[in-house]
């Protein structure tokens, strides 16, 4: 062939396959839409939470603005008369309630107290008619006499820590650190819970793993060997937890479990203990529902991947004169290292943002970090703290996921060769 | 040709039907709120389905677990679904001062002039007034059940787990009575950081035997089955037991007490049945019904005086009952609950 001939069919294979490319795009599209609407940009949002700090800046702007502009001249630690006549000011002109609400509770966690203080003082500006008029000179007399602690420095060091439109608060107490004089540092140890937490979330989340892959790999062998009934007997013994509603499983446990339960009356009745043993409202409950329940996300995976290896590759390893132990070892199980880590990585993850369970089968030490995620988002409307300890979680299933998919190999996880 | 015409009269209808029946699924029923159990089938029977008789309106329940999360979703979100919502006294206080209220005019009910005025607050009318109250099983210790708080954290003599409620509020005042606090003394001791300090360390004693419950029904349920011997519960939820069979003695020493009220949320497009809903709710003949249903302490002055000595004896607010009570402290919790609670749920997860 000529070489205009050669360059012409060289650019219209380019071409075609340029078109191939966007025809699998256009396809993606709906999916890719979807993903970036419904999942991207909603957890976005929530991770944006975690350092945003609107609640100062939204119901005190002039005060924000002239504590950034004023200098510390005053030796007394207390701002210039500037910043109380901001102040006065923004409080004469509340837009509504909702925004000093949440100005006060931002300022409660700094110190607890200080939210009465912010509630009381906007109640006496804004409703003189039912109370005493605002007595006093100037702004700062004004505000003193409502409340003391308007001119103590504590109260203004407090204002001014909240006050920053972004801040690290969030992120810092989720990792037990605070900030102080004296830079960051961790915090008091009987405060020190976060970290702990953390661990504890992704230990049981390991344990639990590891469980489901002893019971499950066994289990997965079985199924695919077992005879056709037998073999949906076996599958239906793993989907049915899949069909049940989580309430109705976890009752279930705790009544089977419990003191007065069926299996401890079924061992005193055969005389194998004398006392009622504990096995539920604790760390052996959580492990033992838990694994019962993400059973099936290790088992299934185990199995597709198991179907598709032939069996006679471990005949061939036996007729080549290898123990059966040894067949297992070389042969079958880097064969299902895909099943495996996939497997394992799924109920991982599952297993790590569970909180439900635990709190219904498990003592106040086995929470996870769901439960506080959900306590701050339900309970306290702590918002922020909720985003930035379910930013901690997300970054730590991450960075396993990440060392998980070097040791297997992330296109083995996938599937892909 | 008339196949066709069929077929586009058929889908025409279809259309037209949905988009009727969306509209009318958009003008939402009156929604009820309240914390579910024996608490919320005694409501039903005294208040929704009556209502729900006499305005030929129905009434759609709900049920939560406490907190203001919801509330302030929805009404950030513009679309509340909730209309009349039964809400503790602090959490009541803290959803009343961040907007997501409405404050509550008396004129519009009419029975307004029935009630004393200390059951009416900013944002909502008093609903029940309740109270947690020490219990065990008497067939466990027959005669000689613990009395106090103090014999609550006695394990030698009264062997068994522990049940106390998975909050600070109630759980802190209970060890601070526990340690000898007298009732009037407990805020002021709690307000201090060493009283705060003095109130964990006392429930560090028996923190191995505490079995941490969340929803009203689980101290029974615990009770009943044997897995705590001696538990922290709300007294109405206890004689509904009582009345199915259990046999469970209400300790009113030291109970701790408070009222939990009925409020509207903000911005509901059912306001004037709302208002409807409560104005029967604190109607003599419904508080009547109530308190026979289940014995929590109603606002309505007229029904109370109306009530048989029998079932006001077992109300929270009996004079017999309230000797020794600790009354919960409102503005208090306003101030300490959300540092209390972190420490409070942190020290429970160590």
């Amino acid at each position: 062939m000529s070489a205009p001939a050669l360059e012409s069919l060289a650019s219209a294979h380019q071409k075609s396959s340029r078109q191939r490319r966007l025809v699998s795009v256009l396809l993606l599209l709906p999916l890719l839409i979807y993903t970036a609407v419904f999942f991207v940009l909603p957890i976005g949002m929530m991770l944006y939470r975690a350092i945003s700090n609107p609640e100062l800046v939204q119901a005190f702007p002039r005060a924000v603005q002239a504590l950034e502009q004023q200098t510390r001249s005053d030796s007394s630690n207390l701002p210039g008369d500037a910043v109380f006549e901001a102040v006065e000011q923004d409080f004469m002109h509340v837009e509504n309630l909702g925004v000093i609400g949440e100005a006060a509770r931002r300022m409660n966690y700094e110190n607890s107290g200080y939210r009465f203080l912010i509630t009381a003082t906007a109640r006496r500006y804004q409703w003189p008619a039912n109370q005493q008029p605002v007595s006093g000179e100037s702004p700062r007399a004004r505000l003193t006499a409502i409340d003391p602690r308007w001119s103590t420095p504590e109260l203004w060091e407090a204002f001014e820590r909240a006050s920053p439109a972004y801040t690290s608060y969030y992120l810092l107490t989720a990792l037990d650190l605070e900030r102080t004089t004296q830079g960051i540092q961790r915090v008091a140890p009987d405060k020190r819970v976060y970290l702990d937490l953390t661990f504890k979330t992704l230990k049981i989340a390991f344990v639990v793993s590891v469980l489901c892959l002893l019971l499950g790999f066994p289990f997965a062998v079985l199924l695919v060997k077992a005879s056709r009934p037998f073999q949906m007997l076996l599958i239906l013994a793993v989907m049915l937890p899949f069909w049940t509603s989580l309430l109705a499983r976890t009752t279930a446990w705790i009544v089977v479990l419990q003191e007065k339960g069926i299996v401890n009356t079924l061992l005193l009745k055969l005389g194998l203990i004398d006392q009622p043993l504990p096995m539920i409202f604790d760390a052996l409950g959580v492990y033992i529902v838990m694994v019962h329940i993400l059973l099936p996300f290790t088992v299934l995976p185990l199995y597709s991947v198991m179907k598709g290896i032939p069996a006679h590759y471990m005949r061939a390893s036996g007729s080549l004169g290898a123990h059966p132990v040894r067949g297992f070892l070389h042969v079958y199980l880097p064969m299902t290292l895909t099943g495996v880590g996939s497997g394992t990585l799924l109920t991982f993850i599952v297993a790590a943002g569970y909180y439900v369970t635990p709190t219904l089968v498990g003592s106040a030490r086995e929470q996870m970090l769901g439960y506080f995620i959900a306590f701050y988002t339900n309970t306290t409307v702590n918002w922020g703290m909720a985003s930035a300890l379910g930013l901690v979680l997300i970054l730590c299933v991450m960075a396993i996921y990440l060392v998980a998919a070097r040791l297997v190999g992330i296109r083995q996880i996938a599937g892909l060769k | 040709m008339s196949s066709i015409f069929r077929r586009t009269a058929l889908v025409c209808s279809i259309c037209a039907t949905t988009l009727l029946a969306s509209h009318a699924v958009q003008a939402r029923d009156l929604t009820a709120v309240g914390f579910g159990g024996a608490t919320q089938e005694a409501f039903d029977k005294a208040y929704f389905k009556p209502y729900a008789a006499h305005s030929g309106k129905p009434v759609v329940q709900d049920t939560y677990d406490g907190g203001i999360a919801k509330q302030k979703a929805m009404v950030q979100a513009g679309n509340p679904t909730w209309d009349v919502v039964q809400m503790d006294e602090n959490e009541m206080a803290l959803a009343c001062e961040q907007g997501l209220l409405e404050p509550l005019n008396h004129s519009k009910l009419s029975n307004a002039a029935d009630i004393p005025a200390d059951k009416f607050a900013p944002c909502g009318v008093g609903a029940i007034v309740w109270s947690e109250v020490m219990t065990y099983d008497n067939k466990k210790f027959a005669s000689d059940g613990p009395k106090t708080w103090a014999d609550f954290w006695n394990v030698k003599k009264w062997p068994g787990k522990r049940g106390l409620r998975k909050q600070a509020r109630m759980t802190l005042e209970i060890a601070l009575m526990a340690d000898g606090v007298k009732p009037a003394d407990v805020y002021t001791v709690l307000a201090t950081k060493a009283g705060q300090d003095r109130a964990f360390a006392k429930l560090d004693e028996i923190k191995p035997y505490i079995q941490w419950w969340e929803t009203g029904a689980q101290p029974l349920e615990w009770l009943s089955s044997g897995s705590v011997a001696v538990t922290a519960a709300y007294n109405g939820r206890i004689a509904i037991a009582n009345q199915q069979g259990g046999h469970f003695p209400l300790i009113w020493n030291q109970q701790l007490y408070s009222m939990d009220y009925w409020t509207i949320i903000k911005g509901t497009p059912n306001l004037a049945d709302s208002y409807a809903l409560l104005d029967y709710m604190v109607s003599p003949k419904a508080q009547t019904a109530f308190a026979q249903a289940i014995p929590y302490g109603i606002v309505n002055a007229k029904a109370q005086a109306a009530l048989d000595k029998q079932t006001l004896s077992n109300l929270p607010t009996a004079p017999a009952n309230l000797e020794n009570a600790l009354l919960l402290d409102t503005p208090f919790w306003v101030n300490y609950e959300e540092d209390l609670m972190a420490r409070f749920t942190n020290w429970a997860a160590k």
